[in-house]
């Protein structure tokens, strides 16, 4: 498989630029941001997003999505790194709709059709500490009743205060198992915390939440399968939005230098900068391969798909760092300001940097993985 | 995409029987490098049937067309050969600038004749060709060529001296850029021609290196007779045919490092440093150093890949070539310091058979030129700011 897209997916490239660049461009951000809307996300926008096919775009069409894969999903993250479009497609499309699809029941399958129409948000809640672990989750599930009751803290947990659904993994005698939550059921207390970037995220606390055994995903003691599909879809599209913005910001950077004169000259002639420019560019042609054979490596069904997930978010990661830090640094002091959009572009790479693992955590896992 | 199956289970059964167990394995050391050339050293008879084997099939210029020798593969076809050739470990059955670098510019601008004529012993690692670019004036400012090339009607007098011309002292032919006309601007006034290094007037010194090893030569022409029957593209501009040329110099030297066969670099470095009880490497921050090396090599993989594939679709920028050349360049250095820091004072030993003669010392050494040579890492990035970026003033 060539690492290029396709002319099918480049289509859906320009159909995803362009339905965000009218529908949801950086102001849609802004307005959310400045308005203190209380959901921090658009339903309107959520259901667009469903008619465009967007938000079913791995659910299979049997249950009423797209039925594409990875890199189709990857592409339509990327464009959301763009426009930093608040959505819940990372949450939703992405993470609950590979666990559902992976292991969702008869009676919770239909929940990926609601998803597909842009209907429905649903949260996966894995992180519990300041930062990823999924190999350490410590949230209980005891056998109670018929059912469980669930005892944990979770946080980093998208669209969590505005979801009609949660999935969460929780420790069982048999192992780990991710369950379907009603966030109206009793003892579950969800709070939106208002992050860095203006998108959501929320803390959730669980605490003796009884629910029924049909609220197990799959098998008990059998979550960490379905879990890590998520978690690794999840990973390349989070470097895709990372591609995205890095690139976005780099793009704005490199208009600056050709538009800024300082000393009687454009700036970008100077070789200090050309270097720098140089260089990034350079590293993010870097971030787009890895983060290209991520995806198709997943959609492969290939053994390392897993690992090149990491290494695309490790890789993605830190070039979108530089390109967001050099973009304030050669814009200068309006790089500094609110007004400017470079500063959210910076703030946004913050945030998908430590989600789902940071490039130290994935480098760590790398190490692992190569026996050292 | 059946067919592709088909053509990698078939790949894989003649590997597997055709490579002999001593042409597999780890990178080789540069004794165990097969140039071919006139006078070819072969480590082991089995390096001879395994290059005449591979070939034979045109495997030795996978993508080449068929009437020239090659394979005649597909992109998609030599990426399997190649993904094959890792798995069992076969080693490449030829070194050869003949085939990264003049081959394809051969195909681009040679006659019919010419290709007919030169392609062929390429593939079959007949003759050794060097590179006759730099001089001691004409460095980062390579289209600077004085070497003069005077025209006697069927044929020119070349005088000059060209440097870091690689294994001069034991190449065949030489693929040389000469001055036709001087008095045109520098760029319009050179031409790229063959000849024999064994033409009366070709001398070579070798040069010793920081490695104590000598790979580039100083060559020097004293009225030296080159056919004009062997001009490469047309006359006075051969700097079209350089520059093609030197793209795929830059990509040959940036996929130099790290192929990701050998032992990872992490498990070198445990050999010598030994693990912890967790079985981590038991230095902690060179370990991350390591590990976040390894994500950029991995990626730079694919960078290349990528460009690969981009070059054969028609979307690739010619300047990639820069920006591969450049990181790879810079990573095989970063790579190398960091196997010196894992072998700690044993990597230090210059001499003795324990050291291999100093092997990790001299080839650490020796990447050093790697962001020197086929252009420095500033001109790389100033070609990629001006080329790709469209920066002002570049």
């Amino acid at each position: 498989m060539p690492l290029i897209l396709t002319e099918e997916q480049i289509m859906l490239q320009d159909a995803a630029d362009g339905f965000l660049k009218e529908n949801a461009p950086i102001a849609h951000l802004r307005r959310l941001r400045d308005s203190r809307d209380p959901d921090g996300v658009s339903r309107d926008l959520w259901r667009g997003f469903g008619e465009m096919g967007f938000s079913g775009v791995v659910i299979p069409e049997q249950d009423g999505g797209s039925g594409l894969g990875a890199v189709e999903a990857g592409v339509i993250a990327e464009s959301l790194g763009r426009t930093l479009t608040p959505s819940p497609f990372m949450g939703s499309s992405v993470l609950a709709a590979t666990v559902l699809k992976a292991a969702g029941s008869q009676t919770q399958k239909p929940w990926l059709g609601r998803i597909a129409a842009g209907e429905a948000i649903l949260s996966l809640a894995v992180d519990e500490g300041p930062k990823h672990a999924p190999a350490k989750i410590a949230a209980r599930a005891e056998r109670s009743g018929n059912g469980f009751k669930l005892n944990g803290a979770k946080g980093f947990v998208l669209d969590g205060h505005v979801a009609d659904a949660l999935i969460v993994a929780a420790q069982t005698d048999e192992g780990l198992t991710l369950f379907l939550l009603d966030p109206a059921t009793p003892g579950l207390s969800v709070e939106r915390t208002v992050m860095v970037d203006a998108h959501n995220a929320a803390r959730a606390t669980l605490s003796e939440v009884q629910v029924d055994a049909d609220a197990v995903i799959g098998a008990v003691g059998e979550g960490r399968g379905p879990l890590d599909a998520a978690l690794t879809l999840g990973r390349a599209c989070a470097a895709s939005s990372l591609v995205g913005a890095g690139d976005q910001a780099f793009k704005a950077t490199l208009d600056y230098l050709k538009t800024r004169k300082q000393f009687g000259r454009l700036i970008g002639e100077f070789q200090a900068l050309q270097h720098r420019a140089a260089y990034l560019f350079t590293e993010l042609e870097l971030a787009k391969a890895a983060t290209l054979a991520a995806l198709q490596a997943i959609d492969a069904g290939r053994s390392d798909a897993e690992q090149a997930a990491g290494i695309a978010k490790a890789k993605a990661g830190r070039v979108a760092e530089l390109a967001v830090q050099e973009a304030v640094q050669m814009h200068g002091g309006v790089g500094m300001t609110d007004e400017f959009d470079v500063g959210l572009f910076m703030k946004r790479v913050r945030v998908l940097n430590e989600l789902l693992g940071d490039a130290h955590f994935h480098a760590e896992r790398l190490a692992r993985a190569q026996g050292f | 995409m059946a067919d592709l199956e088909t053509f990698r289970a078939e790949t894989r059964d003649w590997l597997e029987a055709n490579c002999p167990p001593e042409c597999r394995g780890a990178a080789p050391g540069e004794a165990e490098m097969v140039w071919g050339g006139r006078n070819a050293v072969f480590p082991t008879p089995a390096h001879k049937v395994w290059l005449d084997r591979m070939a034979e099939r045109g495997w030795t210029a996978p993508e080449w067309p068929r009437e020239y020798g090659g394979g005649g593969l597909n992109r998609e076809e030599a990426k399997v050969l190649a993904s094959e050739m890792r798995r069992i470990k076969a080693r490449p059955p030829l070194y050869s600038f003949g085939v990264w670098m003049l081959g394809p510019a051969l195909l681009a601008f040679g006659t019919e004749e010419q290709k007919q004529r030169f392609l062929p012993p390429i593939v079959r690692g007949e003759i050794r060709w060097c590179q006759g670019y730099s001089e001691p004036g004409a460095g980062s400012d390579l289209a600077s060529v004085q070497t003069r090339a005077v025209n006697q009607g069927d044929h020119w007098i070349v005088n000059g001296q060209k440097i870091w011309t690689s294994y001069a002292d034991k190449a065949d032919w030489i693929f040389c850029l000469v001055r036709t006309d001087p008095e045109a601007p520098k760029h319009l006034g050179i031409s790229f021609v063959l000849f024999d290094m064994a033409t009366p007037g070709v001398t070579t010194r070798p040069i010793t290196l920081i490695s104590g090893k000598s790979p580039f030569c100083e060559t020097f022409f004293d009225d030296v007779r080159v056919e004009k029957e062997n001009l490469i593209g047309t006359l006075n501009r051969g700097w079209d045919v350089a520059k093609a040329l030197l793209a795929h110099e830059r990509t040959m030297i940036g996929a130099m490092g790290d192929t990701g066969v050998g032992r990872p670099l992490g498990q070198v470095a445990a050999d010598h440093l030994g693990l912890d009880e967790a079985g981590r490497l038991d230095e902690p921050l060179l370990r991350a150093r390591i590990a976040d090396y390894d994500i950029d090599a991995a990626a730079f993989r694919l960078a290349m890949e990528r460009a690969g594939d981009q070059m054969k679709a028609k979307q690739a920028h010619p300047a990639i070539a820069s920006m591969l050349k450049y990181y790879g360049s810079e990573l095989n250095k970063r790579r190398h310091e960091l196997a010196m820091a894992a072998g700690g004072s044993d990597a230090l030993e210059w001499e003795g058979e324990r050291s291999n003669d100093g092997q990790a010392a001299r080839d650490w050494l020796r990447t050093k030129a790697n962001s020197i040579e086929g252009g420095t890492s500033e001109v790389q990035l100033n070609i990629i700011a001006k080329h790709l970026l469209q920066l002002p003033g570049a």
